[in-house]
Formats: structure tokens, C-alpha cells, sequence
């Protein structure tokens, strides 16, 4: 008998099912017909000398397959001997899902590739409402760069730092760089704590800072906590590579998913249990998805926990300058800064220019510490991620221009909240609530009375006749661990004015057309009450912003129709 | 109880049994609270500590040293001379003069001129493997470097934020923790940190003698291979520098033929750095893994190059690193990982129309080809007058000199101390061959191209009386 070799197959069991095990049947089938895609995914093949018969270990099932010309044979052997077993492994970082793109976030981002809008062009395509961008602003960036051409040092009135600045590839980074980062930081909080340039450690973009956070503070296996909904992103950023692990502390609706300290022990002692070494604590403020921000009484009791626990608090301050409206952001650095009694050293700031600025092709990502050997170690880190030098000396001159900055920051503000409001109000109007928040690019839209019952499931079958019928991207809850389904992202200020109108009137659309569907119902109403009751219930929730429970039996959706 | 046992009988007599169980005990208690006591101040993960301790490299000490006091002819004539960092300070002048030419105006112009952004080119998104264009400029560059005759594929093209996370990126596609590669020493100081520290993929030297003048051997190739399975390592490829770094030498086509037959007959994969292809200024022929690769019927999906611009167009600051794979898998998984380390997408645009410029880079890599030949020849003579002997090399921004003629004897100790009486006494920093893993005492890397010819003189000149201390104590 000839074997090719696979190192962990089970060769007694294949003898013992050559004697006893099935017989050739439905899997029956020609060599000559073995598809070459089953080759590569086969396990193990054996080959009786004598015979004219090869088995084939595939999964589960022993298969036999017919041989009616022995150099088919050999072929076969040195085939599969190529195919499967001599091919050069990769790691298991590099074939496993830990870029967690399979989950729907990524989906819908990948509908809006196919087939993306254009106002001429594609009118009829999908509208990219997943992506947390900020291109308001954009003409002023641009008015700046046009009066500023020596910020790139790529240019006539430039070339003159070309040399210095082209070589440098110090990991601390451009003084100026740091000094301006660091004042612009300040500004953003309104001034109210100073940031040392020396705490300013660079990475490529905030996905960097935050995986560099995580290999400075955790070893494989450890733990952060942080409060669901998150961003869908942080189990790729902060564990891929790292092969740290997120817990979640579950928030809810009812009170507007506030970050009690009651969640967070809970999610804590559950930690404990599960016997999982909890490294940290990662807030998100202004929150992503949520657009609101967290209060002083919540900021303190996180640094009462974490300092009770000894554990690191992280605190992803990417959208600190998208606060358009009452109250003011209040940074961890303020509460720290207040209270001297907590430690700072546990205390580490996330920041980038993506949100803020609306700079995310620059990949300027920060990492601010209190604590020394982190800032140290991150130094270090930052040269797997360093920021372009020429993109340093462009923003440090951007940053430290105080006439422009304080321009954009209003400017900025002002368009955001109209933005905000326009879609906000475009959604009260169709009876589409929003959970009421004063920062972000995005809303946190509540369509849980549209579900026809409360799982993800539900969630997700919306969700795709959004995206395949209204085309819009809009992220589920679900793929930001929302721990109550119904709940969407919609993004809304990587987009014109125009395109904004169309996606209100899509939705609009879209929640007349179901709407309309109780004229076509009267007619069955009298074979069936329920159906009818269901339908005033949906008028009542187009019409007013109430929300029914979650648990009604009450079939809760237009969707109930538009599936069947 | 294993414990006690052999100390009841250390400590023997009467009381043994008592003393032998007491002694343990309170050695153990005592060990596990300061050891708790550890745990409870340390605030940075395990794997990050050893970094966050000062650096014990002679190689990131003597760059640490120079950027406190860097020599300067008028500012700081007692200052130290930089051998150690490989920067190219040649042929900037050039690239000044073609964005002074080409890039007038603001950085984002108006319109259909190509050489101008838009805004929303450079703000925004991209992808994180880098813009299409940009691929397929450095695609054009890279067979431009390799002399033409190569061609590459622009969709087989990773761009990173710099060679080091390309490389760091490769270690994570193809290696799991403890897996090991085989590395040909003298090797550049910089891999250790860069592949092994996040990764935890781990680095077998494989030593290379000047007998044979540094060129890799199969059989010493072989014996690592061996040696790492014995003790039960798995080998997921094997890592080569050409032209290498430090010693500048090139490998020739033989030689990289058997690499190929011993990666495909051990089924590993092959990462050749190729970071220098553009900086060689010898007569000798270079071959690139991808030129060997093209000529003959070899697996390909095993082999990887790595390049980037810091070297041989000079823009380190710049951050642009190519992982270049003939693996699909490999390519898709590297691409994700780019979210991580990507190019600033203002630099990306700036580049697209260096790179594109096809008769500037011919002329550019002439150019800095003879410069750099020049400033070779200028500290090699240099040497040659104060009679320290160095390896004849064609590639690379350095010159791996052997200064084992100033050593009293052959060790590693000595060959540190005599690192510290350059770097302190003579004020020259160059980089010692045990940073790179040498496994013959005495050798160090110069870089020459940071240095003006005046100041390669004043190196040479400091060099010399290092010698001349070592003749007079002798």
C-alpha cells in the first residue's frame, strides 16, 4: 500500500473502515471526475498498491473513489502531495478570522463597493453610511493649503526643509510636531489641562495607538473591559496581533447606556470567575456608536474603579473636537487633573487626527501616558508605525496656525450640529427615533419597532433589506456588541448635502411604502385580527416615537410581510 | 517534597530534617512575596519589559550618543562622527531640484494636472495597502532598480509605513510564536527588535566566516536547519540580506540557487531584504530573488522581497516599505495587517509623481551610484593608509572593516572595549560586529555616505590615532 504522508491522520481508523466501514455508495464517484478544488481540501489519500482504488479521508467521510487508469493515479498522489502537504504553512495570525471582517460591518461595506452611489452616475447605488468620516470641512483644509504652500515641504516655497525633514526617522518624532499636537490636544478640551509634549507617542493612526496600548499593557491572554455598544473595530485593533481579549460590560437603553459601576463590577467579578486576568478598563468618549458623551459622575467612578482594582483605564478620545453641542466633553485628563488622589500612572489617552480633523489618510494616531515606562516602551513601539516626516511638518505648521484652528473648530461645530439636526429631524418626521447625542459623525438610530422580534437575527434580516433594498450602509447593532437589537450607526458627515437628501428621502421611502401596506391588508383584516392589530401598533410607532416592548407578541414589523 | 529532600541531606545531621524543611519553606515564602511584590509595581506587560529597560545594544547606544552630541565642524568640531546610521545624504540635492521643478505652486492644485492633489485625495480614507497608483509607480521603480530587466507586478505589491513593519508584518504571516528563521549572520542589528520582540518568532544565526568572505554556506544552513529541529523548533523560513547589511557583499546566482533548493526541500519560505538593490556601486552583477526567480521554473509561493525607499532614494523619514510576495495568501493577510502601519497618504501622492518620472530616476540612480562609489573609494584608501583591512564590497551605504589589528585578543569583550575607545576617545561611532551577531571578534560596520569627504578624512584621521595608541601600549 502506498501512503502520502499527513501528519495527523488516523491511519489505524482508515484500516479498521477499509474492513468494516462503508462501502463505496453515494460518495461514489469516477477519478476522473475528483474535482481539483476537493484535492486541495482533502485530508489524506491512500493508495493500495494493487488496487484500483483510493481512499480518501475528507472531513468526516471515507470516500472511495474508482481508478480506471493507474498514471491517473500517480498523478493524483503527486498532486495532492503538492496541494496539501508540501505547501510552505503560514501562521495562524495570518489564516485566521482575527481581522474579524467576516461580520456584517464589513459586509455592508463591501455592498457599498459594489455597487457605490453617484449623484449623476449611480444614482441608484448604495449610499455609504457606515463610514465615520468628516469631509464637512474639507474646503477649509483645502483654503489653507492653497495660502500655506510651504506647510509641504514637496514644493518651490518648501524645498528648502526637504533635506532635514526627508531624513528624519526619529521615533520621538518632529518637536514641532509634538509641541503642536500637544497644544492642539489642549485646545480641543477647551483649554482647561495642559498636555506635555514629552507624553506624545505617535503610531499609525488610532487603530495603531490602540494596538500599541494593548502590547504595552497586555500579555496574550489578558483582558480589557469595555462597554458595549464598541466600536466594531476594537476586537481586530486591540486583539489580532496582541491576542488580548475584550469582555464586554453590558450597557442597556433604559438608562440611555450610561456606564454604571454596577455593570462594571458585575463584568469584573465575571472576569474573576472565569478565572481571566483583567488588564484594563477602555472607555470611549465621546462614545462610537453612541455620539454622546460621558458625564463627570461616570468619568470619576471609572477612575474609582479602576483605581480600586489596580487596573489601566484607556480612554479613546478620538472624537473630542465633534462635541457640537451642550454639555462640553470632558476629558479624563480634567477628572485626573481635579482629583490628585487618583493614580495617573494607570491612565493612558488614545487620540488621532482622523475624527477631528478629518485627516484619517494622514494616519496620525497618539498614545498619551502618565506613565513613564509605557511612554517609553511606546517609543520604541512607534517605529512599526512611524508617521510620514512630511506629513509631521504639514500638520505641525496646520496645527500651530491658532487663527485656523479656532476657525475650524466653530466652523466645524456649527456644521456638525446642522447636519445632526437635518437628519434628526428628516427621522422624527417618518417617526424614526434617535438616542439624543451631542457629538460623533454618526447617530445611534432606533429602529427596534421594526423588528419582527427582538434577536439578531431579526436585526440582521432588516438590515439587509436596508442595504438591498433602501441602499443604505448602515451598521447593525450587532456588529458593535450591542447587547439589545434594532439598534443602527448611521453615518452622516462623510456625505454632500444632496446626498444626505437622498438618503432621508430613501428612508423616507422606505417607511411609506410599508405604510401604505395596511390599505392592501384591510382586505385580509377579516381572516385574521392579528394581522390588523398589527397594524395599527406600526402606525402608532411611525407616528409617534413610543417605543413597544421588545417582548410584545404582537408581530412587530412590516418586515413580517415583506419576507414571506 | 523533591526540594526537601536533597537539602535534608546538604544540610545533614540531627536537626536535618526541621532545618531541611524550615530552610525551603522560607526560601520559597520569602522568593514568592518579593516576587508578588514585583508583580504589583510592574505596570507594563512582560512582553514589553525588556524593551522598556534601557537599551543594551552597542548599536541603538552609539546612535543614542550622537543625537547628544553630534559632531559638527564649525558647532562641535569635538563632537561624535556618525558611522553607524546608513543614511544616504548623497544625492538629496537632487530630489530638491526636481520638486522645486515639478511641484510648484500649493501641494493641492487645481484641475486635471496630474502633478497636483485634490483635497480629497489626500485627506480621506485610503486603502490601507496603498493607492493603486502609487503600486504601480514603485512596481515601474523597483524593475527600474533591478535594472530593467524585471518586471513587477503592481498587484503583488503591500506598501507599509517603512521596511521595519514590512518585515514585522511578513514575521506575523508566516510565523507563529517560538516558530523560528534562519538568519546568515553578520546581520543588520535592527532584526532582532523588529522581528522577534511583538511577534515572538525567534532568530537562529547561521554564521558565516571571512574566510568565505561572508557568503552564506549551504552546509552551515544546513546544520542550523538541523540543530533547531533537534531541539524541536519549527523552521518557517530563512531570512537573506542582498546586497547584505553589514557587509555589503552581494550573493551570487549560485548561491541563491541553493537557498532556493534548500527552502523548497525543507518546505520554508525564503525572505530576501533587498532594502539596498539601488545602492550598488561596484561592478559586480546583482541578482535579485525575483530575477532568479523569473529565469528559472522555481516554486514561487515561498518566496517574499522586501524594499523601501529609505535607503536607496533617501527618504527614511518618508516611511514607505514594499513587501513584495509571490504568495496569495500571504498577500491578502498582509494587506490587512497594513491597516496598522500605513502610508500618510500626502506622502503617497508626492511619491506617485517622483516614482513616475522615470528619466529623473534613471538619472537619480546613476547619480547616486557614483557618489556613493566615490565616497567608497575615498574611505577605503583611507583605510588602507592607516592599514586596517576591510571586506571588498559593491552594495550598501557601508564598509564592514576589520579592526582586530587594534584588539590585544580575539573576544568579544575586547572588541567592545575598543567600540567604547572609539566612541568615547577617537569620537567616531561604528557599529561592532557582535551587535550584528559576528561571530568573529573584531569587525565593525562604517557607514560613509552621512559624511562629507572632509569629514570621512577627519573619521579616518580619528581612526588612525586609535591605532596608534594601540601600537604605543603594545
Amino acid at each position: 500500500m502506498h501512503r502520502v504522508f499527513f501528519p495527523d491522520f488516523p491511519w489505524k481508523t482508515l484500516q479498521n473502515n477499509l474492513h468494516n466501514g462503508p462501502r463505496p455508495g453515494p460518495y461514489f464517484k469516477r477519478i476522473t471526475q475528483l474535482p481539483l478544488s476537493l484535492l486541495s481540501t482533502t485530508i489524506s489519500c491512500s493508495f493500495p498498491a494493487n488496487s484500483s482504488f483510493v481512499f480518501v479521508h475528507l472531513s468526516c467521510y471515507f470516500i472511495s473513489y474508482q481508478v480506471k487508469n493507474p498514471t491517473s493515479l500517480f498523478s493524483l498522489k503527486t498532486m495532492s502531495y503538492v496541494s496539501s502537504n508540501r505547501k510552505p504553512l503560514l501562521s495562524r495570525k495570518a489564516t485566521n478570522d482575527g481581522h474579524a471582517e467576516n461580520c456584517p460591518y464589513f459586509d455592508g461595506w463591501k455592498a457599498y463597493d459594489k455597487d457605490p452611489f453617484h449623484p449623476t452616475q449611480n444614482p441608484s447605488g448604495v449610499i455609504q453610511m457606515g463610514l465615520a468620516e468628516h469631509q464637512l470641512c474639507f474646503d477649509l483644509v483645502q483654503e489653507w493649503l492653497v495660502s500655506n504652500p510651504e506647510a509641504s515641504i514637496c514644493t518651490k516655497e518648501g524645498v528648502d526643509k526637504f533635506r532635514d525633514i526627508a531624513l528624519f526617522q526619529d521615533y520621538h518624532g518632529l518637536p514641532a510636531f509634538r509641541n503642536a499636537v500637544a497644544k492642539f490636544m489642549g485646545r480641543v478640551r477647551g483649554d482647561k489641562v495642559e498636555f506635555d509634549p514629552d507624553r506624545i507617542v505617535m503610531s499609525g493612526g488610532a487603530t495603531g495607538a490602540h494596538e500599541m496600548i494593548t502590547f504595552c499593557l497586555a500579555d496574550p491572554g489578558d483582558a480589557f473591559l469595555v462597554p458595549t455598544p464598541y466600536y466594531a473595530g476594537f476586537d481586530r485593533d486591540l486583539c489580532w496581533r496582541t491576542e488580548a481579549r475584550l469582555l464586554p460590560v453590558v450597557c442597556h437603553s433604559s438608562n440611555n447606556f450610561k456606564v454604571t459601576r454596577k455593570a462594571l463590577e458585575e463584568a469584573y467579578a465575571k472576569a474573576v470567575e472565569a478565572n481571566i486576568s483583567v488588564k484594563g478598563l477602555l472607555l470611549t468618549n465621546p462614545s462610537n456608536p453612541l455620539g454622546t458623551i460621558l458625564d463627570r459622575d461616570t468619568l470619576r467612578e471609572a477612575m474609582s474603579f479602576i483605581n480600586e482594582k489596580n487596573i489601566h483605564l484607556i480612554c479613546d478620545e478620538i472624537y473630542a473636537a465633534t462635541v457640537f453641542r451642550q454639555p462640553d466633553f470632558i476629558s479624563i485628563a480634567e477628572i485626573i487633573e481635579e482629583d490628585q488622589e487618583y493614580n495617573r500612572n494607570l491612565v493612558h489617552i488614545i487620540y488621532s487626527l482622523s475624527k477631528d480633523m478629518g485627516f484619517p489618510g494622514f494616519r496620525v494616531g497618539i498614545v498619551y501616558s502618565y506613565n513613564d515606562a509605557v511612554v517609553e516602551c511606546g517609543r520604541k513601539m512607534s517605529s512599526f508605525g512611524l508617521v510620514s516626516s512630511q506629513t509631521q511638518y504639514l500638520i505641525a505648521s496646520m496645527l500651530s496656525d491658532d487663527q485656523f484652528i479656532g476657525k475650524f473648530l466653530l466652523e466645524s461645530a456649527g456644521r456638525l450640529a446642522t447636519r445632526h439636526n437635518d437628519f434628526t429631524d428628516g427621522l422624527r418626521q417618518v417617526g424614526i427615533k434617535c438616542l439624543n447625542g451631542n457629538a460623533g459623525l454618526f447617530l445611534w438610530m432606533d429602529l427596534r419597532g421594526l423588528l419582527m422580534e427582538s434577536t439578531v437575527e431579526a436585526e440582521t434580516a432588516l438590515w439587509r433589506v436596508i442595504i438591498n433594498d433602501v441602499k443604505l450602509n448602515v451598521s447593525p447593532g450587532s456588529s458593535f456588541h450591542c447587547s439589545e437589537p434594532g439598534w443602527f450607526r448611521v453615518c452622516i458627515a462623510n456625505m454632500n448635502e444632496e446626498t444626505t437628501k437622498v438618503a432621508l428621502a430613501r428612508i423616507r421611502e422606505f417607511v411609506l411604502r410599508n405604510g401604505n401596506k395596511p390599505n392592501r391588508k384591510e382586505k385580509c383584516w377579516q381572516s385574521d385580527l392579528r394581522l390588523r392589530l398589527s397594524f395599527r401598533r406600526i402606525d402608532d410607532v411611525l407616528r409617534s416615537p413610543c417605543i413597544m416592548s421588545p417582548h410584545s407578541p404582537i408581530p412587530q414589523s412590516p418586515l413580517v410581510r415583506t419576507r414571506t | 517534597m523533591r526540594l526537601v529532600v536533597p537539602l535534608r541531606g546538604i544540610v545533614g545531621g540531627r536537626g536535618g530534617l526541621i532545618l531541611g524543611t524550615f530552610v525551603p519553606c522560607a526560601l520559597f515564602c520569602y522568593l514568592h512575596i518579593r516576587r508578588l511584590r514585583f508583580l504589583a509595581t510592574r505596570r507594563v506587560s512582560e512582553r514589553a519589559e525588556p524593551i522598556a529597560k534601557a537599551e543594551e545594544s552597542p548599536y541603538y547606544v552609539g546612535l543614542g550618543r550622537v543625537s547628544q552630541d553630534p559632531f559638527d565642524e564649525v558647532a562641535n568640531p569635538n563632537g561624535i562622527i556618525q558611522l553607524g546610521l546608513s543614511e544616504n545624504r548623497l544625492c538629496l540635492d537632487l530630489i530638491e531640484e526636481w520638486l522645486s521643478e515639478n511641484l510648484t505652486g500649493a501641494m493641492i492644485g487645481h484641475g486635471g494636472d496630474k502633478r497636483h492633489l485634490g483635497i480629497g485625495g489626500i485627506t480621506g480614507y485610503q486603502p490601507h495597502d496603498g493607492v493603486t497608483e502609487l503600486k504601480e509607480a514603485m512596481a515601474g521603480f523597483m524593475s527600474q532598480v533591478m535594472g530593467g530587466e524585471i518586471s513587477f507586478d503592481p498587484s503583488r505589491i503591500v506598501l507599509t509605513a517603512g521596511a521595519t513593519p514590512a518585515i514585522e508584518i511578513l514575521c506575523y504571516c508566516l510565523a507563529d510564536p517560538g516558530d523560528a528563521f534562519l538568519v546568515p549572520t553578520p546581520y543588520y542589528p535592527g532584526f532582532d527588535r523588529d522581528m522577534t520582540w511583538r511577534t515572538g518568532v525567534e532568530l537562529i544565526p547561521v554564521h558565516c566566516h571571512s574566510a568565505d568572505n561572508f557568503i552564506l554556506s549551504i552546509a552551515a544552513l544546513q546544520q542550523a536547519f538541523n540543530q533547531a529541529r533537534k531541539r524541536g523548533q519549527r523552521v518557517q523560513g530563512i531570512l537573506i540580506s542582498n546586497p547584505s547589511n553589514p557587509v555589503g557583499n552581494l550573493l551570487p546566482q549560485k548561491t541563491l540557487h541553493d537557498i532556493l533548493d534548500f527552502a523548497r526541500n525543507k518546505n520554508i519560505h525564503i525572505i530576501s531584504d533587498e532594502i539596498f538593490a539601488g545602492s550598488i556601486h561596484g561592478n559586480e552583477e546583482f541578482f535579485s530573488l525575483a530575477k532568479i526567480l523569473d529565469a528559472e521554473n522555481f516554486d514561487k509561493s515561498r518566496a517574499h522581497i522586501l524594499y523601501g525607499l529609505s535607503k536607496d532614494l533617501s527618504l527614511a523619514g518618508f516611511r514607505v516599505g514594499v513587501i513584495y510576495s509571490y504568495n496569495d495568501d500571504v498577500l491578502a493577510a498582509a494587506k490587512k495587517l497594513t491597516r496598522f502601519s500605513s502610508v500618510s497618504a500626502p506622502t503617497q501622492r508626492l511619491l506617485i509623481s517622483l516614482l513616475s518620472d522615470t528619466s529623473f530616476i534613471g538619472r537619480y540612480l546613476e547619480t547616486n551610484r557614483k557618489r556613493i562609489r566615490k565616497m567608497y573609494d575615498i574611505f577605503v584608501s583611507g583605510l588602507k593608509e592607516i592599514g586596517v583591512k576591510y571586506v571588498d564590497s559593491s552594495g550598501g551605504l557601508y564598509c564592514w572593516v576589520d579592526m582586530s589589528g587594534l584588539m590585544h585578543s580575539h573576544s568579544v569583550k575586547e572588541e567592545l572595549e575598543l567600540w567604547d575607545k572609539l566612541l568615547n576617545v577617537a569620537k567616531v561611532n561604528a557599529t561592532p560586529g557582535s551587535a550584528c551577531h559576528s561571530i568573529e571578534p573584531g569587525w565593525f560596520r562604517c557607514c560613509f555616505t552621512t559624511l562629507s569627504e572632509g569629514n570621512i578624512r577627519i573619521a579616518i584621521e580619528r581612526i588612525r590615532k586609535v591605532a596608534e595608541m594601540h601600537k604605543s601600549s603594545r
